[in-house]
């Protein structure tokens, strides 16, 4: 028996990073609850929004440290990231202008509007890859200190047997989530924007009878999502890498988040968003360790104790989703059901 | 119609064989990925055999001083049909003698399965490495100058064991490179005494590998064997292990070993070590000269391999004083292998010459070849280590 080195094992390869892990998902997802909640549709172009504001705000970063700004030991693309903030609010009113508005007015099926935020995927993964020196390489901005506690330091620490790692990424990754969510909620509830919006989402006719502009609405809503696709993207790509095409890998599970927690639902998004992250990290996880710690001295167990090969990792979600949607289809939270 | 077809294309092929065997220059094909994902490896290949042909022709001293002419096909890399096609095209119409290619393991296949034997032509692949390729039905007929995939597998099997390795975890990127080198690695280093604790396969494109790592480090092992590539999932597995502290040594096949491996970690993968193809031999260093002399890049990958293709085909011919490929196709090993005189890059002349004397003549050439087996490159390899975040060369074996 000891206890002590199984827990670090099992915080060091399962809780860490699936909690970082859990809060990008849970930021990506909280954009998509609220796009399909206010503007009624699944945007699948969410992955390569959250792609392009990553890419900017690298962009930004690069601009930074190249004329010698930066802010250790915290990484300067969290300096940058208002700046890639920006710049996605711009790219969504840009497409919402050009794309979405005519489908409104039209008001057209929420199926249409799927395919054609598939288009717009399309066209925004293209695009992300255009900007110059992003490409489809993997590229890593994460500059300062690396760890707050390294495997080294750990050991050497506390004497155990095993190393336990945390990555500065990860913990501001929590940090930067928790307060998103905080000021997210805030805004809902609390401001008079934030409550309109929720009018809206809650009765599209009821709101516009009593004055709300749903152009307003419509804005504030991209806005927002602009805001929460860049930082879970960078937080993202900050905690592991960069590039192009990995994004859209994402939108399986922040999609399978979304609907667990109850597409539309706020709370249930970031419930969904830990919920997916920990399935998909303990459900590949070998434990084998972990039981031999925890069984007698110097036993280990046969077989690596594994669910699930880490080649199935996107199978978890996939199936989670199925689950939910065959015996919940609201989701844990009574979303709207789809 | 299809009959007519047939009829037309065997005319063809007898009138084109015929033609080619009476007086006229010696034709070779050279079938390689011209499009395709390994495009830019193509040209210095391409160039690298045609510096052989001219170099014979030069020399004047093939059967009697006949000119070796050179034609191109794209056979591709990955598109079978494509390969099939090009393979008919050379044989039927342009009538060659011999072909070099093909470039990929799948279109190599294709080539010679297909097209290459039911018409009786010799093949010579400079850069297909398939185990697969070894115990293909070839009725002799196709060689290659680059080793096996599984001859590296044996060759790190040894190199950990030396080290005092013995128990190691193994990845590999989810293809047919990674998983026919972690196969062979498996049975040679569990053949050896090693323990293999466990082989995982990891795909490429991803941005994150904690999960992978996390079962590896599960398995456990003094090292971990990274059969990937460096620009992608290979080295997205080290960061999560060293991240994580799961390993700290790491075993690297030729897929990782590059400059961008020490770019992005330096120092951190201190004692780890591996191997890629690689030889001491000068001839390599001869043909660099030579090919930057005829104005392109002779160290580019497989180069020096199409060199010693196109160069073993025309000794054979010699040796066997035919054109004619089920004739030449057996003297292949004799010209390749010892005994006899060796031969460099730049000295055909003087091998055609030996062999025009009946004399032996063991080619070495740009790479180093000495065919094993069924006719492949027994393989050349330059064992490295990083110390003190830079690549350095162990040996050779």
């Amino acid at each position: 028996m000891d206890i002590l080195n199984a827990i670090v094992v099992l915080l060091n390869f399962v809780i860490i990073p699936a909690t970082a892990y859990g809060a990008q998902l849970a930021l990506g997802a909280l954009g998509v609850t609220l796009i399909y909640g206010i503007l009624r549709f699944s945007n699948f172009a969410h992955g390569d929004t959250m792609a392009f504001g990553t890419a900017s705000t690298i962009l930004v970063t690069w601009g930074l440290t190249g004329i010698g700004i930066s802010i250790a030991p915290l990484p300067t693309a969290l300096l940058a990231l208002p700046f890639g903030i920006l710049i996605t609010m711009v790219l969504v009113l840009g497409v919402d202008r050009v794309v979405y508005r005519f489908y409104r007015r039209v008001k057209a099926k929420p199926i249409i509007f799927v395919m054609v935020s598939i288009g717009v995927m399309f066209v925004m993964n293209a695009l992300t890859r255009f900007l110059p020196g992003i490409g489809v390489d993997d590229i890593r901005f994460a500059d300062g200190e690396r760890f707050l506690i390294s495997v080294r330091t750990f050991r050497d620490l506390t004497g155990l047997e095993e190393g336990l790692a945390i990555r500065t990424t990860q913990a501001i990754t929590v940090v930067v989530a928790a307060i998103c969510v905080a000021a997210l909620f805030w805004f809902l509830n609390r401001t008079r924007t934030g409550k309109s919006m929720r009018a809206f989402a809650d009765n599209e006719d009821l709101a516009l009878l009593s004055g709300i502009n749903p152009d307003r609405v419509v804005m504030v809503t991209w806005l927002i999502v602009a805001a929460l696709a860049t930082t879970a993207g960078t937080l993202y790509g900050l905690d592991k890498a960069f590039k192009a095409f990995t994004y859209f890998q994402l939108l399986l599970p922040i999609f399978a988040a979304a609907i667990v927690g109850g597409l539309g639902n706020p709370i249930g998004a970031i419930m969904g968003g830990f919920l997916i992250a920990f399935s998909e990290v303990s459900v590949t996880y070998a434990f084998r360790k972990v039981v031999s710690y925890l069984g007698p001295e110097g036993w280990q167990p046969e077989g690596m104790i594994q669910l699930l090969s880490t080649d199935y990792k996107f199978a978890v979600s996939f199936s989670i989703l199925l689950i939910v949607l065959l015996f919940r289809p609201t989701g844990i939270m009574k979303g709207k059901s789809i | 119609m299809k009959k007519i077809l047939l009829a037309s294309a065997t005319t063809l092929a007898l009138a084109g064989g015929a033609h080619a065997d009476a007086h006229g220059p010696v034709t070779l094909g050279v079938s390689l990925g011209f499009t395709g994902p390994l495009e830019s490896l193509a040209p210095p290949m391409a160039l690298g055999a045609e510096m052989a042909m001219a170099e014979v022709t030069a020399s004047g001293q093939l059967l009697g001083g006949k000119a070796v002419t050179s034609v191109r096909g794209d056979s591709t890399c990955i598109d079978a049909s494509a390969a099939v096609a090009v393979a008919e095209r050379l044989i039927t119409s342009d009538g060659v003698d011999g072909i070099v290619g093909a470039m990929c393991s799948g279109a190599t296949t294709a080539m010679l399965t297909n097209v290459a034997v039911p018409n009786g032509m010799v093949m010579i692949s400079p850069s297909a490495t398939s185990p697969a390729l070894s115990t293909v039905e070839d009725n002799g007929l196709f060689f290659r100058t680059a080793p096996s995939d599984a001859a590296q597998g044996v060759v790190m099997a040894n190199i950990i064991l030396e080290r005092g390795i013995d128990t190691v975890a193994v990845t590999y990127t989810n293809n047919d490179y990674g998983l026919g080198l972690a196969n062979s690695f498996q049975a040679a280093f569990t053949a050896a005494g090693g323990t293999v604790t466990l082989v995982a396969a990891h795909e490429d494109e991803r941005a994150d590998y904690s999960a992978e790592v996390g079962a590896l480090a599960a398995a456990g092992g003094d090292a971990l064997v990274v059969a990937g590539y460096v620009d992608s999932g290979g080295s997205g597995i080290i960061r999560a292990a060293l991240d994580t502290g799961a390993f700290d040594t790491f075993v690297f096949p030729d897929g990782m070993v590059g400059q961008a491996l020490v770019d992005n970690f330096g120092a951190e993968i201190n004692g780890s070590f591996g191997q890629f193809p690689g030889t001491d031999s000068n001839g390599a260093d001869i043909y660099h000269n030579l090919a930057t002399a005829a104005g392109f890049d002779g160290t580019s990958a497989f180069s020096k391999e199409a060199y010693d293709a196109a160069a073993l085909i025309m000794l054979a011919m010699q040796a066997a004083g035919s054109t004619v490929p089920a004739d030449y196709a057996k003297h292949v090993m004799d010209v390749a292998n010892a005994p006899g005189e060796p031969i460099m890059p730049g000295e055909l002349g003087r091998a055609l010459e030996l062999l025009a004397a009946g004399q032996d003549i063991d080619y070495v050439g740009a790479s180093a070849v000495e065919l094993i087996g069924a006719g492949e490159s027994g393989g050349n390899y330059r064992e490295i280590e990083i110390k003190d975040g830079e690549i350095v060369t162990a040996r050779f074996r």
